[in-house]
């Protein structure tokens, strides 16, 4: 056992004192919002079922079977089937990769353009923050949806050439909705660069032959990264929600390619005789969005030290 | 031969652009450091003195700020046209600072360790785990108990003299030459105060370190310093050998602050007020006329606003910025 106990004052306790790291510390506190931490589970299923689904079950997304087309759902298709006869617990699963994988690929584009020009604005001041401003603004105040649509519309052709239609459009996607959501990041992150850059341990760290780069990657980003996860989370979530616009407008991925909110698109001619082909696609994206709002909540109450209970 | 002193601050002037016109945070200051040497620049808040210290190492905010007039030699050679780069081989690695904040200057995301360890790597290049050794013999260095352990300890762990223990610790971990502390005990409790004061002495003895320090507390300049110089209102008014100013203080704003120390020996036979200086530090957007301590002055004559007072060797080593100064030998 710990037999040697130092007698000295100054020694420690021979138990070992449990460290806790800030991540730690945020760990504990988002596990006491049970509505989170239900959330990041339900989250965690979702994100295993359209990774692993597709292995489970095989039935593939494009069987063509005209005998049991529009059906409800049973043992042999569990969501049912669509007017083409196609298994939609199939198609769900397997559109849910795609669906998720551009929400998370937008939000990574709007967290490193938004956090780029925030940083950039909120180190320079100036006359430099003031343009990436009114930039910043100017893409605010833009009409989102036309845009996007007069986008994807102009180039979609152009970059499927390029790198084939499926990657394309994703591509395309990712790029146009990241596009319209860095705003929020950016202002997010001047706005935590000009009240950190002012801090004592900045100061410190400067006048201790710190760099200009190292201030701002070491000491300012860190410290600045709570919100923008936050952001992160919703920006997730609102991503989904674009695509899921976007390809129930007929503008997102060709109809080979069943994502959620593709399968909405094509359900919708038929939803007073089949309900079930856009509940279970819809069902995925509520899950999916609430869940990841849940989860964002969560994280502010966890990484914002102020709202400690 | 005469080598160059360690720090040789020279008519340095430091001006501020504010909307309402140009403050002369310091105007005219002269200070210099021999080495292993402690001087002290005391005076109270808004006289300069801060400015004066962050200037050395550039930290100021420039623009707003901007070095007028003077010099700043670093062992002969000076600094104030240096650029960013060599400034930065200079922090730290030459000279280093201490903030009067310690519960705010650790960056709380990083251990105390690794915020140590970054610094000795920026100057000297040692790999991640002697950086880390380092950081935890600095620690020890500063008295802190444990240091092994709680080199891997959040700031948020330490005390506050803990954590000033840790700055000092951050800012020893290069072996500077000149350590310029900026009221480094201002935020700390008293006992605590004696026990940083007490460090800050022994590391500058074993290290034979030069240390410029700021306060505005004649307790701490008796303690610790061999040279004081008094600031007032942007400008050094009396600078002299620790014991000569506390024995003979020969301008009026320092025999102010000297009788503003609460004495115990006193307090015990007879009952009065603690004296205080009347008023305040004039602004220094537009400073009076002649000695700018005058309006506050109980020894001012009508000559005193006349000109400005020159800085005057009143005897060997003991210097005054005052036309009185020699009716207070």
């Amino acid at each position: 056992m710990a037999g040697s106990i130092p007698v000295s004052a100054t020694a420690s306790p021979a138990a070992p004192r449990k460290r806790v790291t800030p991540w730690q510390e945020a760990w504990r506190r988002f596990r006491k919002h049970r509505l989170a931490v239900v959330s990041a589970l339900i989250l965690v299923m979702l994100v295993l079922a359209v990774l692993v689904g597709p292995f489970v079950w095989t039935v593939p997304i494009d069987e063509i079977d005209f005998t049991a087309r529009l059906q409800g759902p049973s043992w042999e298709h569990p969501l049912g089937t669509d007017d083409l006869g196609q298994d939609i617990l199939a198609r769900v699963l397997y559109g849910g990769r795609i669906s998720l994988a551009v929400g998370f690929a937008a939000m990574a584009v709007a967290v490193i353009v938004g956090t780029f020009v925030g940083a950039v604005a909120g180190m320079a001041g100036g006359r430099l923050d003031a343009a990436l401003m009114w930039l910043t603004d100017l893409f605010l105040s833009l009409p989102e949806l036309p845009l996007l649509l007069l986008i994807i519309y102009l180039f979609r052709d152009a970059l499927t050439g390029l790198v084939g239609p499926e990657l394309g459009v994703f591509i395309l996607i990712v790029i146009v909705i990241g596009g319209f959501r860095w705003m929020p990041v950016a202002r997010l992150v001047r706005a935590q660069f000009f009240s950190l850059r002012e801090k004592e341990f900045v100061e410190a760290a400067r006048a201790l032959g710190a760099s200009r780069s190292r201030l701002v990657l070491r000491h300012i980003l860190p410290n600045a990264l709570g919100p923008v996860i936050v952001a992160a989370t919703i920006d997730v979530a609102a991503a989904i929600i674009a695509e899921s616009t976007l390809s129930f407008l007929g503008l997102g991925f060709p109809p080979d390619i069943p994502t959620w909110g593709r399968i909405l698109f094509d359900a919708k001619d038929n939803l007073d005789f089949a309900p079930h082909w856009a509940i279970f696609p819809g069902l995925a994206i509520f899950l999916t969005v609430l869940s990841i709002n849940f989860v964002g909540d969560g994280l502010r109450d966890a990484l914002d030290p102020r709202r400690v209970k | 031969m005469t080598s160059p002193r360690l720090l040789e601050i020279e008519g340095l002037k430091v001006h501020f652009r504010t909307d309402d016109g140009m403050v002369r945070a310091v105007d005219g200051v002269s200070i210099g450091v021999d080495r292993g040497e402690t001087v002290s620049v005391v005076g109270e808040s808004g006289c300069g003195k801060t400015v004066t210290a962050m200037t050395v190492l550039k930290l100021i905010a420039m623009p707003p700020g901007r070095i007028v007039e003077g010099s700043i030699l670093w062992q002969g050679g000076d600094i104030v046209p240096m650029g960013p780069d060599q400034m930065r081989s200079i922090r730290s690695k030459e000279i280093g600072f201490i903030f009067q904040e310690p519960m705010t200057s650790l960056n709380p995301v990083y251990t105390v360790g690794e915020q140590i360890a970054e610094t000795v790597r920026q100057h000297e290049g040692l790999s991640r785990k002697a950086a880390l050794d380092r950081a935890a013999e600095m620690l020890r260095l500063v008295q802190i108990p444990n240091p092994s352990r709680r080199v891997h300890d959040y700031p948020h762990q330490f005390s506050g003299g803990m954590r000033q223990r840790v700055m000092i610790a951050m800012a020893l971990s290069c072996n500077p030459k000149l350590l310029i502390a900026d009221e480094p005990t201002t935020a700390l409790d008293v006992t605590i105060q004696a026990q940083i004061l007490d460090l800050l002495n022994e590391t500058k003895e074993r290290l034979g370190m030069a240390v410029l320090l700021i306060t505005h507390a004649m307790g701490v300049v008796a303690e610790t310093a061999q040279r004081v110089v008094v600031m007032y209102a942007g400008k050094v008014v009396e600078e002299a050998p620790v014991e000569a100013l506390f024995e003979r203080p020969l301008h009026p704003y320092t025999q102010g602050l000297i009788r503003s120390i609460p004495r115990l020996d006193l307090a015990a036979t007879e009952h009065h007020r603690l004296e205080a200086i009347p008023g305040t530090v004039p602004s220094l957007l537009h400073p009076p006329h002649g000695c700018r301590f005058a309006a506050r002055c109980r020894h001012a004559i009508p000559e005193c606003t006349a000109g400005e007072p020159a800085l005057r060797e009143i005897r060997p080593g003991h210097k005054a910025r005052c036309i009185r100064a020699e009716e207070f030998l």
